[in-house]
């Protein structure tokens, strides 16, 4: 008999059956996401998700009879009562003794697993694309980056490659046969043995013609170690780098929002899941993301995230304050030239009316030239069924509409209740010729 | 033998030299006493995760990769994570070595009733019973499946695995309709599978030449006038196994799909043999470690702690809920296998009158061990249960029968442990068992290869049981798929003189 420890063997082993399979049941995943993002907590959008799909399309049919029709007979244990020839009435549906519905597999029933943190988020942002990349490539190649390729004979001595030198180092020792510390041991302990009389010469030789031979070749072997040296100019290696173009990874994400009195909890709360959403997309696109929160009343400042959306604070509201503040910031900290620049701005649409030309002209003619992309929302007003609060286009959406049309990288959209955010972000970043 | 030398183990915990000196006393006991034939054992220790992953390759150790196999792991893994399965303390491999895993969480108790269970019950099952040995080739299985991985891998490359996929779909849908249950081809010589596959798709490499392209097209041959019957006869028809056939005759298939028919076919028939003797198969391995355990505890082996706690275990595996328990889905195979061997070795030993006349040649012989070791060899379980089924064991379980006509509101009780009854009660247990009754009759009847290349199918009817029609449907769609051409499913019953269904899948359909 034999026992194999298998623990330690490489994990994941059906990793490629779980790939075929959410492949094939993508389209009802990615309808089951898109309905439990109503009830999902701003929180663990990190995490994984649960899921339920139907079992459409990944049913596994097979010819089996059908229990309504024809004479069936059955064995079952456990008798109590019951005498030959006893009538006993159908339970449900002259079906659903035990739980045989679940193994006749009707194929309708509902199939709940779990999806990983990456998976999830695969399917989530399927087919979005971050707008404007042509953009983004043409700064790319302003800021090379050296890459390691290869190794060559010259170099800076901080870049030695220790092993490469080593390994040469030993090759060449090895080919020119120069004698390792052990053979001059070994020798030296010999003679030192003939000398003192402990040892004598295998062979009948008298002691002193064997200490003779001993130091000949003793000094043979350390003259080969004077001539043949450990490390030679030869053997040394060093990493060599290449100056290579690369995306410049960063992005700063600026979310503005007005929080004066006219924005409620829920209104806010839509936001903040419209936030979340973004950062979340952007988190894949770019190694480091940071994100500035600004909000506004009648004066604009740069606050926390918990502050940001819990805080309390009231006054009127003038919207070009935030952009204002946007600009201090970029100003300040992100210069253009390293950062990929994103904004989002949510509000109700209100805004002093003597403020929206100048909001218009300031978006115009400062914010969007050094943005990648900036999204207005406007949250709806009462949550009421979406079109009833849509009668009167607000007063910011009026100031809006005309940038919007003239500039690519920057979009608006109405946000009623929580479950249009997906499809409104969706709508945002589809990448060409693909429907939301 | 030794009276007693110890115990083995102390405590929960197990180590590798507890693992190997438990062994080396269950086998002594497994080999001796009970005389039992066994592969070489090979035990595997694995974590949860590996199991999960060993489920959904339906318990082998590789499998080729496909989503169904996928889905099953999710499933699992769900339901493990909830807490609301457990998973199995072992999987025993039908091979030579045979692979036993066993599950690191498990205490050192659990591990000797597996290595009892598995590692000398099941085992000594698969190398002697007689499904197994004319069904299934012990010695090639973990090459052939190491070999099936490696191929649908090469055809997922070569063809896409959207094309492969369409394949597997199709031969999973009728891989119940893949196994030859009256045996009438000879056993699949699995260790030249992979020769046979290999030179397969050289030669369809060799044979491959850019001129053939360039040859005017010959004119049609003149058609073979065969008559009908002879064609008929040609293609082997009427045949049950529909894998075997669509692999063999179906008109488009290339080369490498009728492979991956062939290797579904040759995966379902490695395991018809463990459906067709379930509940001898675990009654048996039941039954070894129920008995090696026992023993081990009289030689003063294992301790009192350990045996109580197998106790505990034995029980929950052999356990048989109600029919109106809210756990209960059917017959426990483990319950009624493990209680018709206890039965046996009861007649046997200690047979009363009604034994006597119930079962003649066993009761009372004295030798209880050699007779289950000649039951395990030569039965499956439907002729077991006709066979060894006895008055006892259905009033243990208290067995009733229930007649469900389809029509009528009510059901009824047909029989009952009674003298009347277990006659009745018997057969009609076996029968569910029985092979060529428990899975729907349906076999290919016709091949039009001259015309339409209409494909016939007939389910023979019985008693009534007509199959369910949008599962039906489904499954025709992917004969369908591989056949190429209209399908067609009559429902007859077996004088073929009423017809009850006809489901029909003609070229339009196939587009869709």
């Amino acid at each position: 008999m034999h026992i194999i420890d298998r623990r330690r063997n490489p994990r994941g082993k059906s990793l490629g059956n779980r790939q075929r399979f959410i492949r094939r049941a993508r389209e009802q995943i990615r309808e089951a996401i898109k309905n439990n993002l109503r009830d999902r907590s701003v929180k663990d959008s990190s995490s994984g998700e649960d899921v339920v799909i139907s079992s459409d399309g990944i049913h596994e049919p097979r010819f089996g009879r059908d229990r309504t029709a024809g004479q069936h007979e059955r064995i079952f244990p456990g008798n109590k009562e019951y005498l030959e020839g006893d009538r006993i009435p159908k339970p449900r549906g002259g079906d659903g003794r035990g739980n045989r519905a679940s193994e006749d597999g009707e194929g309708e029933d509902d199939f709940a697993f779990a999806l990983t943190r990456d998976e999830f988020l695969d399917l989530f942002f399927e087919d979005l694309e971050l707008p404007d990349l042509v953009k983004q490539k043409i700064k790319a190649e302003k800021s090379p980056q050296p890459q390691r390729a290869g190794f060559s004979i010259t170099g800076a001595p901080n870049r030695l490659s220790l092993v490469r030198t080593m390994r040469r180092s030993l090759v060449r020792r090895v080919a020119l046969g120069r004698p390792g510390e052990d053979v001059l041991a070994q020798l030296e302990r010999e003679l030192a043995g003939l000398r003192d009389g402990s040892i004598a010469p295998s062979d009948g030789r008298s002691a002193e013609e064997r200490i003779a031979e001993v130091e000949t070749a003793l000094e043979r072997a350390r003259g080969k170690r004077a001539r043949i040296p450990f490390i030679d100019p030869v053997d040394l290696r060093y990493r060599r780098y290449e100056q290579v173009p690369k995306p410049i990874s960063q992005a700063v994400m600026f979310c503005l929002m007005d929080v004066s009195a006219s924005m409620d909890e829920t209104m806010k709360d839509l936001a903040k899941r419209f936030f979340m959403l973004l950062h979340m997309f952007l988190d894949r696109r770019y190694e480091h993301v940071e994100v500035v929160f600004i909000r506004h009343t009648n004066h604009a400042q740069e606050v926390d995230e918990e502050t940001f959306f819990y805080g309390r604070e009231t006054g009127g509201t003038v919207v070009s304050s935030a952009l204002h503040e946007m600009l201090r910031v970029v100003a300040a900290r992100y210069p253009t030239a390293d950062w990929n620049i994103y904004a989002a701005q949510a509000s109700d649409g209100d805004d002093v009316l003597s403020d929206v030309p100048r909001c218009a002209s300031l978006l115009e003619e400062r914010v969007l030239p050094i943005c990648q992309y900036m999204a207005y929302v406007e949250i709806g007003r009462d949550g009421g069924p979406p079109g009833f609060n849509m009668q009167r286009d607000s007063d910011l959406w009026t100031g809006y509409s005309p940038v919007a049309e003239t500039h690519d990288n920057f979009a608006m959209r109405a946000i009623g209740e929580p479950r249009d955010i997906y499809p409104v972000f969706r709508g945002l970043f589809s990448r060409e010729g693909v429907e939301a | 033998m030794r009276t007693t030398s110890g115990l083995l183990y102390e405590g929960a915990d197990w180590n590798f030299d507890t693992l190997q000196r438990t062994y080396d006393a269950i086998e002594e006991i497994g080999t001796g006493e009970l005389g039992l034939d066994l592969y070489r054992n090979q035990i595997e220790v694995i974590t949860a995760e590996q199991m999960l992953d060993a489920y959904a390759g339906v318990g082998m150790p590789v499998m080729y990769r496909h989503w169904s196999f996928g889905k099953r792991f999710a499933q699992n893994d769900t339901l493990y994570r909830k807490g609301l399965r457990g998973l199995a303390l072992e999987i025993v491999i039908n091979s030579n070595p045979s692979i036993c895993y066993v599950m690191e969480e498990n205490t050192m108790t659990m591990q000797a009733t597996v290595l009892a269970h598995a590692a000398m019950g099941h085992n000594h099952f698969f190398k002697s019973n007689h499904a197994f040995q004319s069904r299934t080739d012990a010695n090639a299985i973990l090459d052939y499946i190491a070999f099936t991985k490696r191929y649908v891998a090469r055809c997922e490359e070569r063809y896409g695995v959207k094309a492969v996929e369409r394949v597997l779909d199709a031969a999973h849908a009728l891989s119940d309709q893949g196994v030859d249950r009256f045996g009438r081809r000879e056993r699949p010589r699995i260790g030249k599978e992979r020769e046979r596959a290999i030179q397969r798709l050289e030669e369809a490499q060799a044979d491959y030449n850019d001129l053939w392209r360039t040859l005017p097209a010959r004119k049609a041959r003149p058609e073979v006038d065969l008559d009908e019957e002879a064609e008929r006869r040609s293609l082997g028809l009427p045949e049950e196994n529909l894998l075997y056939f669509l692999e063999k005759h179906a008109p488009q298939l290339k080369d490498w799909e009728r492979e991956l028919l062939r290797i579904v076919r040759n995966m379902a028939s490695y395991f018809e043999p463990q459906r067709q003797t379930k509940v001898m198969n675990e009654g048996c391995a039941c039954w070894c470690h129920y008995q090696i355990m026992n023993r081990l505890h009289r030689q003063g082996r294992i301790d009192d702690s350990a045996m109580l706690e197998f106790l505990h275990l034995h029980s929950s595996v052999v356990f048989q809920p109600d029919f109106d328990d809210r756990r209960f889905s059917s017959i426990n195979p483990y319950a009624l296998g493990f209680a018709m061997m206890r039965d046996i070795e009861r007649i046997c030993t200690e047979p009363t009158e009604e034994d006597t006349a119930w079962f003649p040649d066993i009761a009372g012989n004295g030798c209880p061990v050699e007779t289950l070791r000649r039951a395990w060899t030569d039965f499956r379980d439907e002729s077991f249960i006709r066979q060894y089924l006895s008055p006892r064991v259905i009033r243990d379980f208290h067995l009733f029968k229930i007649d469900d006509d389809g029509e009528s509101p009510e059901l009824r009780v047909a029989a009952i442990h009674d003298e009347s009854g277990y006659k009745r009660i018997r057969r009609s247990l076996a029968t569910a068992y029985d092979p060529a009754t428990d899975l729907p009759r349906i076999e290919i009847v016709d091949a039009d290869m001259q015309g339409g290349r209409t494909l016939v199918l007939q389910h023979t009817v019985r008693d009534g049981q007509v199959l369910d029609a949008l599962e039906t449907r489904r499954v025709l769609r992917h004969i369908a798929a591989l056949w190429g051409y209209p399908v067609v499913l009559c429902e007859v019953d077996a004088d073929g003189d009423r017809v009850f269904a006809e489901h029909k899948l003609d070229s339009e359909a196939l587009m869709a």
